[in-house]
């Protein structure tokens, strides 16, 4: 008995999605994975490579001007690897393309936000919705696989 | 048929290819190790004895002068370098022992850029070749 409700589970959230999606109840949250292989090694020796469509091409390229002092940590690199990463993540940037990523939403010109999480898009949607304790488990607001289990993927509707 | 065999031949004339350059650039952790106690031998630090007793204890010694939230290697590879570490963010490391992660110590550009940063954020300065001998010594023995 189980079992066969077991095989339906992914057919299940199949449909959920198809009928959340119909309604408009919710957007699905898939961001571009980083697909350059440099980009991915370096930043992702650290912490989750982010999807560069989480931050304006300006944030990036502030960013990448300070990597030795990177959130309180050195992470310097040479020249050329420096400069590649950072054209490609401004190149794939929220605010490039023809269409602006949602993470856009509310952010002002004058501004050059350096966290993902200080974007007015990434906090509106957290807000609320995490307890206490699992930030605690988490650890860093920077650990998106701690809760998004497929975040790597670019997929955040799991929540 | 002829096709397949040229193919055959051009991967067999890659791979040589491959391997030759990644012969040419790679190192073993006494390469690099070797190197480091020449380094130290020519500014006069050397001293020969007791090098991993040392290295262990700059790894779990806590540190002054980096970052606050890192004092020591310890802090983020746990005081076990057997055991994997995680960082900040909560990334798993692995294992900084040779033992348990054998393909460290091997690329020079690669040692030479973790010791870069990590000492500046730990020690808010660089390492001396002496330091980094002793933590690769200790590496090696575990």
């Amino acid at each position: 008995m189980f079992s066969t409700f077991k095989k339906a589970i992914p057919a299940l959230i199949v449909m959920t999605g198809l009928t959340v999606s119909a309604t408009g109840q919710a957007q699905a949250e898939r961001y571009l994975t980083v697909k350059d292989k440099t980009v991915k090694e370096e930043c992702g020796a650290c912490h989750m490579a982010f999807s560069p469509r989480m931050l304006p091409a300006r944030s990036w390229d502030a960013i990448m001007s300070n990597l030795s002092e990177h959130f309180g940590e050195d992470a310097s690199l040479d020249e050329e690897t420096t400069r590649k990463i950072r054209d490609y993540l401004m190149n794939n940037a929220a605010d490039t393309g023809r269409w602006k990523s949602r993470f856009m939403r509310g952010v002002r010109k004058k501004d050059t936000p350096e966290r993902i999480t200080k974007t007015p898009y990434w906090i509106r949607k957290h807000r609320r919705e995490v307890s206490r304790r699992a930030w605690k488990r988490a650890g860093s607001k920077a650990n998106c696989t701690a809760c998004h289990r497929y975040a790597e993927k670019g997929y955040y509707d799991d929540d | 048929m002829k096709h397949a065999k040229e193919k055959l031949a051009f991967m067999a004339l890659a791979g040589a290819l491959i391997a030759g350059a990644a012969a040419a650039t790679a190192g073993t952790p006494q390469d690099i190790l070797n190197k480091l106690v020449a380094q130290a031998k020519a500014d006069g630090s050397w001293t020969g004895s007791r090098p991993v007793k040392r290295g262990q204890a700059f790894f779990l010694a806590k540190h002054s002068g980096g970052k606050k939230k890192t004092p020591s290697c310890s802090t983020c590879h746990t005081k076990n370098p057997r055991n994997s570490g995680r960082t900040r963010v909560g990334k798993v490391i692995q294992p900084m022992a040779l033992s348990k992660t054998p393909d460290r110590y091997s690329d020079p550009k690669k040692v030479a850029k973790w010791f870069r940063r990590n000492c500046h954020t730990v020690l808010g300065r660089p390492c001396t070749p002496m330091e980094k001998g002793d933590f690769i010594t200790f590496m090696i023995s575990q």
